[in-house]
C-alpha cells in the first residue's frame, strides 16, 4: 500500500534524499529553503546519518565533494545567492567527476534579490555556472510528488554518470503543499570503486581535476564531453500535453509550468488548440521534440520568471521561422494563468 | 629516472619511508615542502596508517601532495581542504584525513573553513606550511608576508597601512575551544626539523585518540621567492620569521599533555 502525505515542497525533497540512501547533507540557512535544512537537522540523525550546518555555502558544496568522494550519496540544498557560491565546488566536482545532488530553490535575483521565487538562475544552472567544460544535468520538478521523485532521481543519475546533479526547484514549490505518494527506500546502488575507503589491498586511488601538464588535459576534457554527449542522448525528459492537435504550443518548467497548466486549460474551454511541452530536464534540454513540433508549423509561447533565459533554448530548437513569444515575470513575483492566456490570445 | 635500487646497497641506514612514492619531487631547491612531506610519511609509517589515511591537498605548492604518498588522495579548492576533510571524517570516522595547507590557502582564502573547523572541533590533523609568500604563482604578498618584507606585489616591502599586518595563525587559532593541539615549529635546523615531526607526530596522534583538531604551523623556507640562496633563507628564517612567529606550543589539552607523555587520552 502507497501512502499518500500532505508535504510541502522543500520537505519533499528532504524526505526523497533520505529515500535514495543520502547518506551526508550539508548545508547553510538561506530563505526559501530553510525548512529543508531545519527538516534534515534532525532526520538525518534519526536515520544515523550524517548532517552538518555549515558556515557557508563554500563549506558546505566542498563537504558535498568530501563526502561523495568517500562513497556517500550526499547533498546540499540552498537558494541562488548560495548557489553563486557553489560554482566553485561544482566544477571542482564535474571536473573530478563527483556525483553529488544539488538543490538550488531559486529566489529573486540578480544579487540580494528577495525571498520570492523566481527562474533566474537557468543560465547559470544550465549552461555551466563555473569555470571550464562541463555541464551539469538538471531536472526541475513542477508539483510536490515530483520534488521527491526528481531528487530520488538525481542521486540515481549522478552516481550513474559521476557527475553533479541540481534540482532546480522555485521558491514558490518549496512552500506548496501538496499529497505526496511515498516512494520505497532504493536498495540498489552503484559500486564506487574509485572512492577514498583506504588505500587496503589495492593500490591508491586519487580524486582531482588537475593536470600539470597542458598535453595530458584535453585527453580528460575529450572524456567529460562524451559524457555529456551521452546525458543528451539519452537523459532528456519532458511532459507532453494536448500537443497532437496544438497550434500553439506553451514552454515552461518549474512553477511557471503550473500557471502554463492553468492557462492552457483556459484556452481549451474556450476550444483554443493549445498545448504544454514542460522540460523536465532543463538540461540536457528537450531540442528535438520543440524542433519537431515547429516543423508542424506550430506558434511558441515561453512562459518563464526571468527576464527570458529558456527562451534562447527554445529559439534554438525552433529556429528562426515560427513565433516564439515571451511572456514572463520576474522580480520575486508569480507569474499566473491569466498572464499567460492574455499571451495566447494575442498569438491567436 | 632510474629508480635506485635500495637492495644493491650494503649498510643502508636512511631511505624512503614506505609510504612515500618513488617520483622526482617538483620543489625548487631548497623548499621546505619535500621535508614536510618526508616527515609526514615517516609518522604515517610509524604509526601505520598507511591503509587510512586520506591526504588533502589543497592549491598551491601543496596542489599534488596525494602523488608523493601511497594513500588515498584528493585535491580540494583554494581554502577548502578543512571542509573536505571534515566531510571525509564525518562520514568515515575510522579514516585518518590530513590536510597540507600553504599560508595562501589556510590563512587567507580558507580563513573560514580552518576557523570553523577548529571551531567544531573536528577530528582532523591539520599541517600548514607557512613560508610568508605565494610560492607557486610567484612570490606575492601573502597574509604571513613580514613588515618590510619584499613580494612580487609589495617591491618597496610590506606596508601595513597599504597591505595590513602579518597572521599569526596559531595564536589566533588557540583562541577557540574546539583544537586540541596547536604549536608552530621550524624547519631551519635539523634539530628543529626533529622538533617538528614529533609534533607532526602527535597531530596523528590527536586524531587517532579521538581528540579536536590539532595544527601543526611548520616554518618552511622559500629561497626562490625570497631570492636568497638556501643556505641563508635558513639563518634568514632564524633572525626574521621566528621573531615573528614564535616557535612553541599555543594549545595543548590535558589529553594532549597526556598523549605526549606516551600515556592513552
Amino acid at each position: 500500500m502507497s501512502r499518500k502525505i500532505l508535504m510541502g515542497g522543500n520537505i519533499a525533497i528532504a524526505e526523497g534524499a533520505i529515500l535514495a540512501g543520502c547518506g551526508a547533507y550539508f548545508g547553510y540557512p538561506i530563505t526559501p529553503q530553510n525548512d529543508l535544512l531545519e527538516h534534515m537537522s534532525h532526520r538525518m540523525p534519526e536515520e544515523g546519518r550524517v548532517f552538518l550546518q555549515t558556515e557557508s555555502e563554500l563549506a558546505a558544496i566542498n563537504m558535498v565533494y568530501g563526502a561523495v568522494a568517500v562513497g556517500f550519496r550526499a547533498m546540499t540544498s540552498t537558494s541562488s545567492p548560495g548557489f553563486s557560491l557553489q560554482q566553485e565546488g561544482i566544477s571542482y566536482m564535474a571536473g573530478s567527476e563527483m556525483p553529488g545532488v544539488i538543490v538550488n530553490v531559486m529566489r529573486a535575483g540578480p544579487g540580494l534579490g528577495n525571498i520570492g521565487g523566481a527562474q533566474g538562475d537557468y543560465f547559470q544552472s544550465t549552461k555551466g555556472g563555473g569555470h571550464g567544460d562541463y555541464s551539469v544535468i538538471n531536472l526541475a520538478p513542477a508539483s510536490v510528488q515530483e520534488m521527491m521523485d526528481l531528487t530520488m532521481l538525481s542521486f540515481e543519475l549522478a552516481d550513474k554518470y559521476r557527475n553533479p546533479v541540481v534540482v532546480l526547484a522555485d521558491g514558490f514549490l518549496g512552500q506548496v503543499m501538496e499529497p505526496v505518494v511515498m516512494r520505497e527506500p532504493v536498495t540498489k546502488f552503484h559500486e564506487k570503486k574509485w572512492a577514498l575507503t583506504g588505500a587496503k589491498d589495492r593500490p591508491k586511488n586519487v580524486i582531482n581535476s588537475f593536470e600539470m601538464n597542458p598535453a595530458n588535459h584535453p585527453g580528460r576534457i575529450k572524456q567529460l564531453l562524451h559524457k555529456f554527449e551521452k546525458i543528451k542522448a539519452n537523459e532528456v525528459r519532458y511532459e507532453a500535453l494536448n500537443l497532437d492537435d496544438a497550434e500553439i504550443v506553451l514552454v515552461a518548467y518549474g512553477s511557471a509550468a503550473r500557471s502554463a497548466m492553468s492557462a492552457m486549460d483556459m484556452a481549451r474551454e474556450r476550444k483554443l488548440r493549445v498545448g504544454l511541452l514542460r522540460p523536465v530536464t532543463v538540461f540536457p534540454f528537450p531540442y528535438q521534440p520543440l524542433a519537431d513540433l515547429a516543423e508542424k508549423g506550430c506558434k511558441f509561447v515561453v512562459a518563464e520568471m526571468s527576464g527570458g533565459q529558456m527562451i534562447e533554448d527554445v529559439r534554438i530548437a525552433v529556429g528562426s521561422d515560427n513565433e516564439i513569444k515571451l511572456v514572463n515575470s520576474y522580480g520575486g513575483v508569480p507569474l499566473t494563468a491569466d498572464d499567460i492566456f492574455e499571451a495566447i490570445d494575442i498569438l491567436m | 629516472m632510474k629508480p635506485i635500487d635500495y637492495g644493491e646497497l650494503d649498510n643502508m641506514v636512511f631511505g624512503r619511508p614506505d609510504v612515500m612514492e618513488d617520483r622526482p619531487s617538483h620543489f625548487c631547491a631548497g623548499c621546505g615542502h619535500g621535508i614536510v612531506q618526508r616527515l609526514i610519511a615517516e609518522v604515517i609509517d610509524e604509526l601505520n596508517l598507511q591503509e587510512r589515511a586520506i591526504c588533502v591537498a589543497s592549491i598551491g605548492c601543496t596542489v599534488t601532495a596525494y602523488h608523493y604518498f601511497k594513500v588515498d588522495g584528493l585535491e580540494s579548492a583554494h581554502g577548502r581542504a578543512p571542509a573536505v576533510a571534515t566531510a571525509i571524517k564525518r562520514c568515515r570516522p575510522d579514516l585518518i584525513p590530513f590536510t597540507l595547507q600553504g599560508d595562501g590557502d589556510l590563512a587567507s582564502i580558507g580563513t573560514a573553513e580552518i576557523v570553523h573547523a577548529c571551531a567544531r572541533g573536528e577530528k582532523l590533523t591539520v599541517i600548514f606550511v607557512n613560508n610568508a609568500t605565494y610560492g607557486m604563482t610567484g612570490g606575492q604578498l601573502a597574509p604571513t608576508t613580514l613588515l618590510g618584507m619584499y613580494s612580487t606585489s609589495t617591491i618597496k616591502g610590506r606596508n601595513h597601512h597599504q597591505s595590513g599586518f602579518p597572521i599569526r595563525v596559531c595564536e589566533m587559532l588557540a583562541t577557540l575551544d574546539g583544537p586540541s593541539y596547536i604549536a608552530r615549529v621550524s624547519l631551519h635546523n635539523p634539530a628543529n626539523v626533529r622538533k617538528a615531526k614529533k609534533a607532526i607526530d602527535l597531530a596523528f596522534r590527536a586524531q587517532l585518540s579521538g581528540l579536536g583538531l590539532a595544527l601543526v604551523e611548520v616554518l618552511s623556507p622559500c629561497p626562490v621567492n625570497w631570492k636568497i640562496d638556501p643556505v641563508k633563507a635558513l639563518d634568514w628564517m632564524v633572525e626574521n620569521m621566528i621573531p615573528q612567529y614564535p616557535l612553541g606550543e599555543f594549545k595543548v589539552t590535558p589529553e594532549i599533555a597526556l598523549l605526549k607523555k606516551g600515556e592513552r587520552a
